[in-house]
């Protein structure tokens, strides 16, 4: 299992936790981890977001690995200008 | 990234200041921008745009334009896709107005004619019938429960309850127990901030040339993503991608503002309904109210600091209006704002706002110069209070390697503690000041980013390299891929080609935003010149009748990777591509991937600013850039960028403004009434570049093109402050503004 944290805005859509535990092995399965857990949290997932695997933000790689001891953050979608 | 992909010493062309493949063409003219592109047939098109800030469109009745005399076409919201939803409605209701002028400016229709000039009298007699509604533009009387609703039913689920409609997103994060923080604080300051809207101010209009056929199409543009283009002129024109290929052209600035399509969509469907090819090509004025500037803010601050300078808790509240559209970067604003340091205590509080004004676009590091403005300054005031150096308390309250970022992830390599120590030792620091100037300073930063990218580099026979990246170059970037490219093939910089291909010719390219260019474009033409390394390495491995891991490349030359390997003469780049057509075909090399190891950027800067208390004229006397470039692969370019970005802070910070009257439209859309700042207003601009290499990229590369714009109005408005004696506290800090707040002190 994954800890992964959101950012407080969120606690709304995920039963008031800020750590959701879900069961995934890259980025792909905790976006669908969390969305399975807390249906909420799909329309914010599917407008885009990052997540951040031990200190590294993953802006779009499904595929990028994610270990059970693995710091996971999940933040707003990157862009710039 | 595995460590023998890394190189971090011992380059030959790399590091070195070459000079831009582009460069003659764009002095001498010859460099073709948006709007040289021509086409014979063509049709000249202009828009039609609401003087209304906020109006119901009641009837369009454009009879008369389309019967005057080389008039071939008129264009309104009817001739674009219909059942759009989400982000590309959005881009369509900017583009062409559906039911409701949203701002002034705001398109809705547009005519294509012979000439200019008829089109442009053309657009004269478009009658629009508007129902004039109430209008809002500033953000806080945007969120007051009496303004009018912009676009009802447009927030999202982030939005806290009992909201006004025109807040549309909600963004909150951090860690700890704030109030915890603020009671061991031996002192709290709380303040708010305002800025207004300012425009990239790129020198080039938006300009292109459309041409539409049996369901395909060409497209010419000055842009910023020819892929991004494509994708959303193929939705509001109902065509399948694959059949619109777009060309950018050279590109006289973008900052962020041409990450998006204003005119490209319109010039499309007036192609398409006249059957000839039309241009397109923005005024000025056009530029200022239609296209997108950055967001206004008003923001709110509360910091607590023991008397050691320990920061002991932070809290802000950024109000973002982006327009008559969702999308302001107030996510961005929150997260960056305390980026900077180590925080036990941390929460910040974003708003998207919609108010009458065009759709915000990005800017160079979107939302951060604007946090970075108000925690910094409230910084500044803690350390004056407590008499304590803002240096110090910089670095003793610093984000490194290993601590938590105040937006939840632990730091992997950064260095901003590097710029500090660099600030320190600089002897810009240690300099007195003369009577009448304040010094200030301030940290910034932005995350970065990597993206889809695609490259190709094609060997010719000669030895010699054709790179082509789907990036356009908008700041130097053909000089930067071209350096990286001879460094892995060993060759010199000027035998390398680099060329900005069209959407037809390669992958997917993601828009070049994100400081993303020289990181991803340059980690990609790395992968792609060492893929062509193997093949030229298999090539001669074949010759020499040898296992292809015994040959090793070095200085564009094949050699036997040791004694075991054989006793074999080094065969030189030219010798392989002569013979390629007949030792097994044309060498390629390839890269498609999104890498995502783009390294955050950290930068400090020292200002210098004289005020006249007079006259409430600032004067920036000196201005040093110290920033994180991971790695610099042309230093020329990095300074380029770090100088740049500081002087559109000083002209953000102290003279340029949306300034909307009462009626709601825009008072200053011309350059002489918005004063961006010009050579005779700034002092040279030093730059230190620091080098604490990005472990994502094979070089160490870190983006560059925007951190360099977020210290520059916080320390802009320390040095102001110091100077007048006064704590600025909205900007820009005009000559007005300095005069009131001078006034207000006096007068208690």
């Amino acid at each position: 299992m994954v800890e992964v944290n959101l950012w407080s805005g969120l606690r709304a859509f995920a039963d008031g936790k800020d750590v959701v535990e879900v069961d995934a092995k890259n980025v792909g399965e905790v976006l669908r981890g969390l969305v399975e857990l807390h249906p909420g949290l799909e329309d914010v997932i599917e407008a885009g977001v990052s997540v951040a695997v031990d200190g590294k933000v993953i802006a779009s790689g499904l595929m990028e690995e994610v270990k059970p001891d693995s710091e996971v953050y999940l933040m707003q979608q990157l862009k710039g200008g | 990234m595995a460590f023998d992909e890394v190189k971090t010493v011992d380059f030959k062309v790399v590091g070195q200041r070459v000079k831009r493949p582009d460069g003659m063409d764009k002095v001498t003219g010859k460099a073709k921008f948006g709007a040289d592109v021509v086409a014979p047939g063509m049709l000249h098109a202009a828009i039609v745009r609401s003087p209304h800030a906020h109006a119901r469109i009641v009837k369009i009745d454009t009879s008369k334009a389309e019967a005057l005399k080389g008039v071939k076409g008129v264009v309104t919201r009817a001739d674009f896709a219909e059942g759009l939803s989400g982000g590309n409605l959005d881009v369509l209701e900017n583009v062409m107005a559906g039911e409701k002028a949203l701002y002034d400016g705001h398109a809705v229709a547009a005519v294509a004619a012979i000439s200019p000039l008829i089109a442009r009298d053309a657009v004269k007699l478009v009658e629009v019938e508007y129902e004039i509604l109430p209008h809002v533009t500033d953000v806080d009387k945007a969120m007051g429960a009496d303004a009018p609703v912009i676009r009802a039913g447009t927030a999202d689920k982030t939005v806290p309850e009992g909201m006004h409609a025109n807040v549309v997103r909600y963004h909150e994060s951090g860690h700890g127990d704030v109030d915890a923080g603020f009671v061991e604080a031996d002192l709290v300051i709380e303040d708010s901030f305002k800025t207004e809207a300012t425009h990239q101010g790129y020198i080039e209009p938006h300009a292109c040339l459309a041409s539409m056929g049996e369901g395909n199409g060409d497209l010419w543009c000055c842009t910023q993503g020819h892929w991004n283009v494509q994708k959303l002129c193929a939705a509001m024109l109902g065509l399948e991608q694959s059949q619109l290929r777009v060309t950018a052209s050279e590109i006289g600035g973008g900052f962020g503002g041409k990450t998006a399509v204003f005119i490209e969509p319109v010039a499309l469907a007036l192609s398409r309904k006249t059957n000839r090819p039309v241009k397109l090509v923005m005024s000025r004025s056009e530029v200022f109210r239609a296209t997108g500037p950055t967001s206004s803010t008003s923001m709110d601050i509360k910091i607590g600091m023991k008397k050691d300078g320990t920061i002991t808790a932070g809290q802000g509240t950024f109000r973002l209006q982006g327009g008559a559209f969702p999308g302001a970067p107030m996510e961005f604003t929150a997260m960056c704002a305390f980026a900077p340091y180590n925080l036990k205590h941390v929460k910040q509080m974003g708003f998207d706002v919609l108010a009458n004004r065009p759709k915000q676009a990005a800017y160079r590091a979107p939302g951060s110069p604007m946090a970075a403005f108000a925690v910094e300054s409230v910084i500044d005031e803690l350390c004056k209070q407590l008499g304590l150096d803002p240096l110090e308390v910089r670095l003793k309250n610093a984000s490194a390697q290993g601590t938590k970022a105040s937006f939840g992830p632990t730091w992997d390599r950064i260095g901003l503690v590097e710029t500090l120590e660099a600030a320190k030792a600089h002897p810009h620091y240690s300099a007195p000041t003369k009577p009448g100037q304040g010094r200030g300073i301030s940290c910034g930063f932005w995350f970065n980013h990597g993206g889809e990218t695609s490259v190709t580099l094609a060997l010719s026979e000669d030895g010699t390299a054709q790179l082509s990246v789907g990036t356009p170059d908008i700041g130097g970037s053909r000089a930067s891929m071209a350096q990286m490219a001879a460094e892995e093939l060993g060759i010199p910089y000027e035998n390398v080609r680099t060329t900005i291909a069209d959407t037809a010719t390669l992958g997917y390219n993601e828009v070049s935003h994100g400081s993303r260019v020289t990181y991803a474009s340059g980690l990609a033409t790395i992968k792609a010149a060492r893929n062509a390394v193997k093949i030229l390495c298999g090539r001669a491995a074949a010759k020499w009748g040898i296992d292809e891991d015994a040959v090793v490349w070095e200085d564009g030359f094949a050699k036997p990777s040791g004694p075991n390997a054989g006793e074999f003469d080094p065969i030189p780049i030219d010798k392989l591509t002569q013979s390629m057509g007949r030792t097994g075909g044309p060498i390629v090399g390839h890269f498609e991937a999104t890498p995502e190891g783009a390294g955050v950027s950290f930068a400090t800067h020292i200002v210098d600013a004289e005020v006249d208390k007079e006259t409430g004229q600032t004067k920036i006397v000196r201005y040093t850039v110290i920033q994180d470039a991971g790695k610099a692969i042309n230093p020329a370019y990095v300074e380029g960028q770090f100088q740049g970005g500081a002087v559109q802070g000083i002209g953000w910070a102290l003279n340029e403004e949306y300034i909307y009257g009462e009626d709601g439209r825009l008072q200053n859309d011309l350059f002489l009434d918005y004063r961006i700042p010009v050579a005779s207003d700034l002092p040279m601009i030093d730059t230190v570049i620091v080098e604490v290499p990005n472990p994502g990229h094979p070089y160490g590369v870190r983006g560059v093109g925007e951190t360099s714009i977020c210290p520059p109005l916080a320390a802009i408005a320390n040095a102001v402050s110091a100077a007048a004696g006064v704590r600025l506290k909205e900007l820009p800090m005009s000559p007005p503004r300095i005069l009131a707040a001078l006034d207000k002190q006096a007068n208690g």
